[in-house]
């Protein structure tokens, strides 16, 4: 058996002084004298206090430490708006290609032409995915695309010498990083309500949209898992008062191949490459959030593209730039991975699509009568429940992991008390499905009591999470 | 159907029965405008066909040569025992660790490589990474702002890299240049209006800052001193917690990360306790769970956007979390010795480099400027010069575009690649 001890511990209590975990080859120039070439008072004067381990130690350190941590190679894991999807292995094994693994981002263009070609036709397979014409691959992860959306938006009425545009409209289930978003860059967020259907309030959003509006970040499907239906027409309100419509694309995998935002007349998006096109989000990133726009927003696009050159490709600075937003191509490797993703999916993609909306209207019909669903017809990717009256959704969240399942996203979208959303994703079976839709069954039954030692069966019981924010202790 | 779905005909039906729907397109009935083409992408390859291919674009890159461009990301060793760690699917393929209870492995990861950030920069807090080296400076620019009330304007050299003042300006701060000089920033005039001052050591050009002065001209103004610094320079230059700073940023890519054509690369964040709350990010503290037993959380989370919403100190949710666990795993195995060695190396062959080239009659920008591994060496031709050291199987250094080459040296680089380089410019100059 393994010693507290051990399992618990930090690296850096499992090491000795003197103990090296990596050999370097040995110097083969002579060692420049440190207080020769560089200012004494420049020097440290004490070391820095990390391990001082043996490669062992910490290869063993870390696997253990992966072992207290579930993903979804390990558990079903129906994280609402994040679309937790197989990652294939097919992806890591493209982005560990020398070829690319040691690219240097400063290469001049013609030593990367191959990753230029990649970065082109990934610009065009989500052109054709969007349906907008022009795409900028560079934003970070998906809040960095909304970012940079709305800055785009925002540098165009700058041109356009229109300075009333100070407001951003956000509906109430909008995600976090939406209002966030529009604060960075410098507008007021205002909120939108919702209709029976969960959907934005047209009659509501035309009464607030004027000259004064400079977007609509809308979600679509929306983070109750519901189809937009009026988008166009929302699309028309916000045109007639000449503001744009943005979409957040994180829960584009309802979308493929069934519908274009650019049919609906959305001006500008972003996609979550690490949600929708699979690759791993690694515990908390990296991702890319690249972004779609049309033509009437594309001078605006972050430095650089990538454009067609004779038979090669090259970098270029749109005209009107709202600049960089990363310091050399944006996240090239998670670009890279979801090319291969498309790539062994072409047309097919759109039965990603089916699959996960499938998946979730299944859970949703399963589910019905047990849980309440607030709102109850087709959904698309994802289904928003809250368990019977009376019981937790933290409750029910840690009686799922004592069941081996990783909990669904809960208390969001914030408009649904007790919201449990659950994400299923298409590469989930029917068997892991109906074993799951157990395990809910089971846990609408139990009593609060019963759940209230829940999780037992986990690396840790329930955490005092104000003791970590009240006594902040953040490093060793 | 696709290829990861598990669907077979037999459970699509079964499925749609207990839905109530006829067929799968009955489940995009409230879909409008809805999209009824075939998506015009190229057809389906197997894996086999789609990795053949990725060689086949590798092939269409230069690589496998000796790397002397920098700039922001460095060509360094990186021990195989990362991509073991990192490539472990219980860490790979998690989501944010919203529920603690099952996702201790990276908590704990992350927690530990704060206090790598911690150690390294001398400042008690640092968050679990943001997206790279320029999004960190420009997060610490927007920091600077808040901490200060005041508008969010920052004084910054030709010494900060280019690239991060260009995302720091498209994050619509103020940036006022101070001058420079011989190497390194005069921070004897800073505007008493702005935020932050900024100070990069070393330097885009390699060189080593004035830390201390930039604390003391940013304090004497009411601002805040925001110090870039390469992480893996702070195993042999004195902490910018030391020598004032508030703020340490900077890129982590040199900590076990490889080059990938600019990412993913990960951003560290440090700063003071009394700060913390200004901290845009996740950070993960240490508590307890029922039984006592120690655990780690994500905290502090009234300054994020799922709580704050549009009052959060950032928008930014998804981080770099696999990366700074890679820097994490790095810094374990190089330890407090190997992170000098790796430097002292870098130090010693950029500086044989420079000595060497100076003997053939080139001349330093900067020759009396104190350097790490990276100098601008002066060339009335870069481009010449580049394509000569192409042709010997040498990636070069970065043409500066004023008759000067940026050039980067690592752990990585062998005297005799060092001596072929000298060669090809002697001859090529
Ligand atoms: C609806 C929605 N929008 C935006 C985001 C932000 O994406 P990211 O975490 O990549 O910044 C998320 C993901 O958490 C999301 O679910």
């Amino acid at each position: 058996m393994l010693g507290e001890r051990s399992l618990e511990s930090l690296i850096r209590d499992k090491g000795r002084e003197g103990r090296r975990g990596y050999t370097l080859p040995k110097p083969d120039v002579e060692r420049t004298d440190l207080e020769k070439v560089l200012p004494k008072k420049s020097l440290r004067k004490e070391k820095p206090g990390l391990p001082e381990v043996d490669e062992p130690t910490a290869i063993r350190h870390y696997t253990n430490l992966s072992r207290k941590n579930w993903g979804i190679d390990t558990n079903f894991y129906p994280l609402g708006s994040c679309t937790m999807k197989h990652n294939p292995r097919a992806n890591e094994a493209a982005a560990a290609v020398p070829g690319f693994a040691n690219l240097h981002p400063l290469q001049p263009e013609s030593g990367a032409r191959g990753a230029l070609r990649v970065m082109h036709e990934l610009q065009g397979f989500l052109s054709e995915i969007s349906g907008l014409s022009a795409v900028s691959l560079q934003p970070m992860a998906g809040a960095q695309g909304e970012l940079t959306s709305i800055l785009m938006v925002k540098r165009y009425f700058e041109e356009a010498g229109d300075e009333g545009r100070t407001t951003v409209l956000v509906p109430s289930t909008a995600h976090g990083t939406n209002p966030a978003t529009a604060s960075m860059a410098g507008f007021k967020s205002v909120e939108v309500g919702l209709d029976e259907h969960g959907c934005v309030d047209v009659d509501e959003l035309r009464a607030l949209v004027d000259e004064t509006t400079a977007a609509l970040m809308i979600t679509n499907p929306n983070t109750c898992g519901v189809y937009e239906r009026n988008i166009a027409e929302i699309a028309e309100i916000l045109h007639e008062k000449g503001a744009f419509l943005y979409m957040d694309g994180a829960n584009m995998n309802a979308n493929l191949g069934r519908m274009r935002p650019a049919d609906a007349a959305v001006d500008v998006m972003h996609f979550n490459l690490h949600k929708t096109f699979s690759t791993p989000h690694g515990g908390g990133g990296p991702g890319s959030g690249a972004i779609a726009c049309s033509e009437v927003l594309a001078p605006f696009r972050p430095d650089p593209v990538v454009e067609r050159n004779g038979d090669g490709f090259r970098f270029a600075r749109p005209e009107k730039t709202i600049g960089r937003v990363s310091t050399f191509h944006g996240n090239f490797g998670v670009l890279l991975k979801a090319w291969n993703y498309i790539k062994m999916h072409g047309p097919e993609l759109r039965d990603v699509t089916d699959m996960a909306v499938l998946n979730a209207n299944y859970v949703r019909a399963r589910l019905r009568g047990a849980y309440r669903i607030p709102y109850d017809e087709l959904c698309k990717h994802e289904v928003v429940v809250q368990p019977p009256k009376g019981k937790k959704a933290l409750d029910i969240a840690k009686g799922l992991i004592d069941h081996g399942y990783h909990p669904p996203t809960i208390y969001f979208p914030l408009v649904v008390k007790e919201a449990m959303l659950i994400e299923p994703t298409e590469t989930e079976s029917k068997e892991t499905l109906d074993d799951f839709v157990g395990a809910m069954l089971e846990l609408a039954e139990s009593t609060p009591e019963d759940l209230e030692e829940a999780p037992i069966h986990a690396p840790t019981r329930r955490l005092d999470e104000t003791r970590a924010a009240r006594q902040l202790k953040a490093r060793w | 159907m696709a290829r990861f779905t598990p669907h077979t005909d037999a459970d699509i039906q079964e499925m749609l029965e207990a839905i109530g729907v006829e067929t799968l397109d009955d489940l995009f009935a409230d879909v409008s405008p809805k999209f009824e083409d075939p998506l015009d992408l190229p057809p389906v390859l197997s894996e086999y066909e789609a990795l053949r291919d990725v060689e086949a674009r590798a092939g269409e890159n230069v690589s496998g040569m000796p790397i002397f461009l920098g700039a922001g990301a460095y060509d360094r060793i990186i021990p195989s025992s990362i991509s073991a760690i990192t490539g472990r699917g219980e860490f790979l393929t998690s989501y944010t660790p919203y529920q603690p209870e099952v996702s201790q492995g990276h908590l704990q990861a992350i927690f530990e490589f704060q206090s790598v950030i911690s150690e390294l920069t001398g400042l008690e807090v640092s968050n679990a990474s943001v997206y790279e080296g320029a999004n960190a400076v420009a997060e610490a620019a927007l920091m600077t702002a808040r901490l200060t009330k005041r508008d969010p304007k920052v004084a910054v050299s030709a010494g900060l890299n280019p690239r991060y003042r260009e995302v720091v300006e498209t994050y619509r701060v103020e940036v006022v240049e101070l001058p420079f000089d011989g190497g390194t920033t005069d921070f004897s005039a800073v505007p008493d209006d702005v935020s932050g001052v900024f100070v990069q050591s070393p330097n885009f050009f390699g060189i080593v800052e004035d830390i201390e002065a930039a604390s003391e001209a940013a304090h004497g103004v009411g601002a805040l001193c925001v110090a870039v610094c390469d992480p893996i320079s702070l195993s042999v230059l004195e902490t910018p917690g030391n020598l004032g700073a508030d703020v340490a940023v900077g890129e982590a890519q040199p900590l076990g990360m490889p080059l990938i054509f600019g990412g993913p690369y990960a951003g560290y964040m440090a700063t003071h306790e009394k700060f913390v709350r200004q901290l845009p990010g996740r950070i993960a503290g240490e508590t307890v769970d029922r039984e006592g037993k120690l655990a780690y959380v994500l905290t502090l989370r009234g300054r994020e956007q799922d709580i704050r919403r549009a009052k959060a100190n950032s928008n930014i949710c998804t981080n770099q979390a696999v990366t700074a666990l890679a820097a994490t795993v790095y810094a374990a195995l190089m330890g407090p010795e190997g992170l000098r060695e790796v430097a002292e190396l870098s130090i010693s062959k950029a500086h044989y480099l420079a000595d060497r080239l100076q003997d053939v009659g080139l001349k330093l920008r900067y020759p009396e400027a104190p350097f790490l591994w990276e100098f601008a060496v002066e060339m009335p031709d870069v481009d010449r010069v580049n394509d000569a050291l192409l042709h010997n199987n040498i990636v070069g250094g970065l043409d500066l575009g004023d008759g000067a080459m940026l050039v980067a040296v690592t752990e990585k680089r062998t005297k005799r690649e060092l001596d072929v380089f000298v060669e090809v410019v002697a001859n090529a100059g």
